[in-house]
């Protein structure tokens, strides 16, 4: 996984509660086990015309400068629904590397952690003032997001803190592989085992 | 003696799994079933696999056919779903190499997960158990600590039979008071999300409490949960009692002999204690909730079946507004308007939330005698390969089909729209899924989330209706 330390780009404005994640990544976009080619899947619906992949010009990631987007902003809830980490995959193979809104659905939040995307969560004023200098005619457009100041800058320049979980910040940090960090406890977890089974013996019994 | 601090249901079983503390408020938890199925759970193992690690305990993971595959009579391993082949292929090569159990296709066992884990005693009380799809929460209806996960998850639990998760804040919503007449789970829970918003869960545990939960069986408790992941919540459970008991007792993979006393005295302890503190609490009353339909693209879009849509106007803030109406410009519901005699195109039961026996038999009771309305596409998908043999050893598959209605083989089906399968050209759909995103169903179908017994009356009226209606005979 890369490690997330800071970025500097351009920010979309999505003002939309509940984007859920059939919007992020349609399930028919789905169709193969490989991970990669979701760049040009990513919001497939609103995107392109019905039926095509004729761009839809009243979408906001079809517009100059929003098409190179590295940040999206959203509203509450973004990526509720379902579990599919294609969701995430589709917004990095886009090129966004941060998304900011109020709120996350839990299982996005945790996926997207857990392949380098930044989820970050303000407080709903804050997001709304990013959001409305993001739709100002001939407004600023770039933001600059620091994961290890844990702020981001407004178009306008303004600055917000914000907070994110110690081992989540660490793990975006490091790009580590926690799969071997947790390996490394493999006594603890054989240990946690052998009393488990003598405590709650029906628990391993799956024959 | 000291008293031992009170605790909630879930901090029981959370420390009863803490392999670790990790620090930030992070415990590294075993996880006691992993279940996969063949849409996310081929990645996992090739993902392990490429990793050059070995699945830890494959005695633990379970997996099924549901998500992909096809729901018509006489199905193979061709699929509507273009690609499906190649998803089950990876999964079924994969689970072999591994050794993972599988329920595959013409398995008497196969069917939606969240269906069968509970069917087969794979899901009981107080276990921890993971699955690759959001709604795993449903089985928390069992009281088992139960939640969705991504597929990096999913690897990191077939390599270390453990995943880390953050302590979640702990909400209880009570139900209080006897339901009315075709309330239904689905009623109570689409009403608490409508009340509170599609994030009112907040990340949370959520138990669900009360007289009226008390009074719901296993299955019902089930729908309660599955949509707890709808609210925003990590996940939802029931604490376990005497119904649970009596619906796990004898189950194929449920403690037997000696395992089942030890578990059963486990299992008589698996409640919140009277002083435990949440950090949230709900009531909820129950005998005010009517049948519910949805009339937007989020579940918090709600209404009883005879209040009016609400006018995105009334809305003060300015993305909640902008959200309804997108919603609506979508739904082409109108505002102030209810949605009772909404002509429909399409009508669906199944989906791990109302798939069940008790599902099926509820819709029948209304179906029975009647005819579902000329031009209605009806189409009835069982949960799980027993619920479908059951259904068909009561009739109920008989009077399904004369009332008009599909009958079909256990799968996800139609509760999501993969490429291939879809309602033919009906647009409206009223179904007894979780999901009202637009094109969740089909391109273009709007989606009413309802019970199954204001679905079944529905496709008899040929527009969005009122159950109370329809009980009893024609
Ligand atoms: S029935 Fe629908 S919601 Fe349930 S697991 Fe299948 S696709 Fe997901």
């Amino acid at each position: 996984m890369t490690p997330f330390l800071r970025l500097e780009g351009v920010a979309a404005p999505m003002p939309i509660d509940n984007v859920d994640t059939d919007a992020i990544i349609p399930s028919r976009e789905t169709q193969s086990v490989v991970r990669t080619g979701y760049g040009e899947k990513l919001f497939a619906n609103w995107r392109y015309r019905p039926g095509t992949r004729e761009p839809d010009p009243a979408f906001v990631l079809n517009q100059p400068p929003f098409d190179q987007a590295r940040i999206l902003v959203a509203a509450r809830n973004f990526g509720c629904g379902s579990s599919r980490e294609a969701a995430v995959w589709a917004l990095q193979q886009f090129g966004i590397a941060c998304v900011i809104a109020e709120s996350f659905g839990a299982i996005f939040r945790n996926n997207c952690v857990r392949n380098g995307l930044l989820p970050v969560s303000l407080s709903l004023p804050e997001v709304q003032r990013l959001l409305d200098e993001l739709q100002k005619a001939g407004g600023a457009r770039r933001m600059d997001v620091d994961l290890e100041a844990c702020r981001v800058r407004a178009p306008g320049g303004a600055e917000f803190a914000f907070r994110i979980g110690a081992l989540e910040r660490e793990m975006l940090l490091k790009g580590a592989d926690e799969i071997a960090l947790t390996l490394s406890r493999r006594a603890q977890i054989e240990a946690f085992r052998d009393r488990d089974r003598r405590a709650r013996p029906w628990v391993y019994a799956t024959a | 003696m000291p008293r031992a601090q009170p605790l909630t249901l879930v901090e029981k079983i959370w420390n009863a799994h803490a392999v670790a503390e990790l620090g930030d408020a992070t415990t590294l938890l075993h996880i006691d079933r992993l279940f996969l199925h063949e849409r996310s759970g081929g990645r996992m193992l090739q993902g392990v696999a490429a990793a050059g690690r070995k699945v830890f305990d494959p005695s633990l993971v379970f997996g099924t056919l549901d998500h992909i595959i096809d729901t018509d009579p006489g199905r193979t391993d061709k699929t509507k779903f273009p690609g499906g082949p190649e998803f089950i292929r990876t999964f079924r090569d994969g689970a072999a190499a591994a050794g993972v159990r599988v329920f595959d296709i013409g398995d008497p066992s196969q069917g939606i997960v969240h269906v069968i884990a509970p069917e087969l005693g794979v899901a009981q009380p107080g276990l921890t158990l993971v699955c690759g799809d959001s709604h795993t929460c449903t089985v928390g209806g069992l009281g088992a600590l139960a939640w969705g996960i991504g597929v990096t998850e999913g690897e990191h639990v077939l390599s270390t039979q453990c995943l880390a998760a953050r302590k979640p804040t702990l909400l209880r919503v009570r139900f209080e008071g006897r339901l009315g007449p075709c309330v239904t789970a689905k009623d109570l829970i689409l009403r608490l999300i409508g009340a509170h918003g599609a994030r009112g869960g907040a990340g949370a545990a959520l138990e669900f409490a009360g007289s009226a939960v008390r009074g719901l069986s296993c299955a019902a408790r089930m729908t309660l949960c599955n949509m707890a992941v709808e609210f925003g919540a990590w996940t939802g459970i029931v604490a376990p009692d005497d119904v649970t008991i009596e619906f796990v007792h004898g189950r194929r993979f449920a403690p037997k002999g000696l395992d089942w006393d030890a578990a059963l005295a486990w299992w008589r302890t698996l409640r919140s204690d009277d002083e435990a503190a949440f950090d949230r609490e709900i009531v909820v009353d129950a005998p005010a909730i009517e049948p519910q339909v949805t009339w937007g693209t989020s579940s918090e879009q709600s209404v009883g079946v005879g209040e009016p849509v609400p006018s995105p106007a009334d809305l003060a803030d300015p993305v909640a507004r902008a959200s309804a109406e997108k919603a609506l410009r979508y739904t082409e519901a109108t505002p102030a308007r209810p949605l009772l005699g909404l002509p429909i195109g399409a009508a669906f039961i199944g989906s791990c939330t109302n798939s069940r026996i008790e599902d099926l038999r509820a819709a029948a009771a209304i179906l029975e005698g009647r005819k579902v309305a000329a031009g209605v596409t009806a189409i009835c998908v069982p949960g799980s390969t027993a619920v479908k043999r059951q259904a068909e050893a009561e009739g109920l598959d008989q009077i399904f089909k004369e009332a008009g209605f599909q009958w079909r083989e256990a799968g996800c089906s139609l509760c999501f729209y993969a490429g291939g399968d879809s309602f033919g050209p009906a647009r409206r759909v009223i179904t007894s899924t979780n999901r009202n995103f637009e094109n969740r169903q089909g391109p273009g179908v709007r989606s009413h989330l309802a019970s199954p017994l204001t679905v079944a009356a529905s496709a008899v009226a040929g527009a969005i209706a009122d159950p109370r209606r329809y009980v009893g005979h024609p």
